[in-house]
């Protein structure tokens, strides 16, 4: 079930403004577990559960939207040219089979071959702005009547599960939010709930701020895929987090200094249950914790999130582990704050 | 005055942490208003009844006036707590490394630190992330058992009086909560309600004074704060601004462009008063102005900034006539009308 899940939203594709495909499958999922489901102007999707109280109101966001490309038009030898959405490393970019526009027409990201290369085109980084997607076409009429300006371009990663279970597939940041979020909202709870699928987070947590005003919650916790560096080449004081470690609790980044009174309730209630936690160990990056907590008059925020090692690329790897503690561990969240034990 | 400048700029408080500093506020204004709130993101809003009448708004009705200084201070947050013992950080708002070197920090607890570097050959090679913490502990569990991931530390530096001058670490803003809280003591009644905020989180994004100008909705506003001085040997700042120089009354800095008629009432009150002033033009640097200016639908807002030296170190220097000026100036333009 899990994993079926975690597949299908990895490789649906949706890249900021492009969201329809995966809030369409979340909807599916949803129906039946929740009260009422609707979709505002910009594509977010609410999914509201009535709790028997009336306070506090807890809102979850977990973005829809993955970085990608844009189609901004072809050339009259056929190729593609497309402009990056959100921050796509460009270190990735070249060489990668790419799925374009709303037909998926497999595409190709081509660089020259090494053969040809002058020795300082090899050790130059790639140039974005002459990136380009190979589909096959002869022509500019050809190319035409293939994609338009404004179609989605995002990795062809299929998902799969690997090592001791391992996910890895595009997208995991932030459709492991995603899924983590279904997964709460199968549950039942005291306290209101709202769980926010929001869109253009990758370009500016867009969805979040419209979202945000709309509910005005209590409480915003927002649910991500987040940096882990725990890998060759990264000290131990930069890793961020931990693969493995457990849920990521963050305490600052750069759009939120995450309410101390929900940081300390989280790490109470994990070291309570036995649920493994660590803190996201870095203040930079920023989501959509940040527009919660200044929506209105303010709310208290904080972020939990699943470490996923090489995210904003076409292959992010998750432990599955992390995400079944992370839904664990904000179930007994609701239960907490249902019972009355955390002061709002 | 002197005393509350002591007291304000030697308490605990860096963005997001302003409970210590916020009670400390908190019993140096409450005699003085008539309803004292802390709201959601923890900004502390002292409310003094209008008297409406002459002077007020159109029809009589008092004028909602949002006052805003900030409570938080720059500091630093710890990301890592190696297996020595050394704490490694992040900076809370704009901490520089080169400041930082040799610098004694203290956490909310108590515990203090000093600052250590690794070697760097070159100084501009020095960063943040070269620079570590060492509370003295002897390991990583003894550290974990005096600080935690997420706690944040400030400088610990303590206020000394130059005569007429005074230094002291988080000047930047506690000057501008020391000038509220003096105008509350001397405002002999005000045809505006008056809603004096200290906000929260100004340092990393003028986030507390978005949320309570959105929350009390005003019909003006009005921001104290620090400004930069172009006066010290060989500067090469376009700044005007001057230690001495009087009250500045802002026209413009990156978060705002002040309305000519809010700057023009300041000038036209300081004149009138016979109070000393200078024009600011910031070129680097926002202000709670710009949050309370953008909210709703847009509220007149203007600044006064009381000029410092040295701003984010730990030896922040203001003249005590400076202060006078923008207490005074406050206390003049809220004690007439205010049509802008």
């Amino acid at each position: 079930m899990e994993l079926e899940q975690m597949k299908i939203l990895s490789e649906a594709r949706g890249v900021s403004g492009q969201e329809a495909a995966v809030r369409a499958y979340l909807r599916e999922q949803l129906e039946g577990h929740v009260g009422e489901l609707r979709s505002d102007t910009l594509g977010n999707l609410f999914a509201y559960k009535a709790g028997s109280l009336e306070r506090p109101v807890v809102m979850f966001a977990a973005h829809m939207d993955e970085v990608g490309f844009l189609v901004t038009g072809v050339d009259k030898e056929g190729m593609v040219h497309v402009a990056t959405v959100g921050g796509v490393d460009a270190g990735v970019i070249p060489s990668k089979a790419v799925k374009v526009g709303p037909k998926a027409l497999p595409g190709v990201i081509g660089t020259k071959a090494i053969h040809l290369q002058e020795p300082d085109e090899r050790t130059k980084p790639f140039d974005v702005k002459k990136l380009v997607v190979d589909i096959g076409a002869k022509n500019k009429d050809e190319a035409s009547k293939l994609v338009k300006p404004g179609d989605q371009v995002t990795f062809a990663t299929s998902f799969g599960e690997f090592g001791d279970g391992l996910w890895k597939g595009k997208a995991l940041d932030d459709r492991i939010g995603c899924a983590v979020l279904t997964e709460v909202l199968r549950g039942s709870y005291e306290v209101p709930v709202v769980g926010v699928f929001t869109v253009q987070e990758e370009i500016g947590t867009r969805g979040a701020a419209v979202a945000a005003y709309a509910v005005r919650p209590d409480i915003g916790v927002c649910l991500e895929g987040t940096v882990c560096a725990d890998i060759p080449g990264t000290e131990e004081d930069a890793e961020t987090t931990r693969l493995g470690s457990g849920p990521a609790i963050s305490v600052m980044d750069a759009g939120t200094i995450h309410h101390p009174v929900l940081v300390k309730h989280l790490v109470k209630l994990a070291k309570a249950n036995g649920i493994p936690y660590q803190y996201r160990r870095a203040i930079r990056g920023g989501n959509d914790a940040s527009r919660m907590s200044l929506a209105g008059a303010g709310a208290k925020a904080c972020a939990v999130s699943v470490p996923c090692r090489y995210i904003h690329s076409p292959v992010a790897v998750a432990s599955r582990k992390d995400f079944e503690n992370t839904v664990k561990l904000l179930r007994v969240f609701l239960e907490s704050v249902g019972k009355g034990e955390l002061e709002i | 005055m002197k005393e509350l400048i002591r007291d304000f700029t030697g308490a605990y408080g860096p963005s997001g942490r302003e409970d210590q500093v916020r009670e400390v506020i908190r019993r140096a204004v409450e005699p003085h208003c008539d309803r004292v709130t802390v709201d959601v993101l923890g900004n502390l809003i002292a409310f003094r009844k209008g008297q409406g009448g002459q002077g007020a708004a159109a029809g009589g009705e008092p004028l909602k006036v949002m006052l805003a200084a900030h409570m938080d201070e720059i500091g630093l947050i710890i990301t890592h707590i190696d297996e020595k013992g050394f704490l490694r950080f992040a900076n809370v708002g704009g901490v520089s490394p080169h400041v930082l070197i040799g610098q004694r920090m203290v956490f909310g607890n108590g515990v203090s630190g000093s600052i250590g570097t690794e070697r760097v050959d070159d100084i501009k090679q020095l960063a943040l992330d070269k620079l570590f913490l060492d509370i003295g502990a002897t390991g990583r569990e003894e550290a974990a058992g005096l600080v935690e991931i997420g706690d944040m530390a400030t400088y610990q530096r303590g206020l000394v009086e130059h005569g007429g001058r005074l230094s002291s670490k988080a000047m930047d803003d506690r000057i501008g909560c020391v000038v509220i809280a003096e105008v509350l003591r001397r405002l002999q009644g005000s045809p505006h309600d008056v809603y004096a905020v200290f906000t929260v989180q100004e340092e990393v994004g003028l986030r507390g004074a978005r949320t309570s100008a959105y929350g009390i909705d005003p019909g003006f506003g009005l921001a104290f704060d620090v400004c930069p001085v172009g006066d010290t040997p060989r500067s090469k700042s376009i700044l005007n601004t001057e230690l001495g120089g009087g009250a500045a009354i802002k026209a413009k800095d990156v978060s705002v462009v002040v309305p000519p008629a809010v700057k023009d009432l300041l000038v036209k009150t300081a004149k009138a008063n016979g109070i000393a002033y200078q024009m600011e033009v910031l070129p680097a640097g926002g202000t709670d102005t710009g949050a309370i200016q953008l909210t709703r639908s847009g509220v007149p807002a203007g600044c006064i900034s009381i000029p410092t030296r040295y701003v984010h170190t730990p030896v922040e220097m203001v003249d005590l006539a400076d202060v006078e000026a923008c207490v005074k100036l406050a206390v003049a333009v809220l004690g007439g009308p205010i049509e802008v």
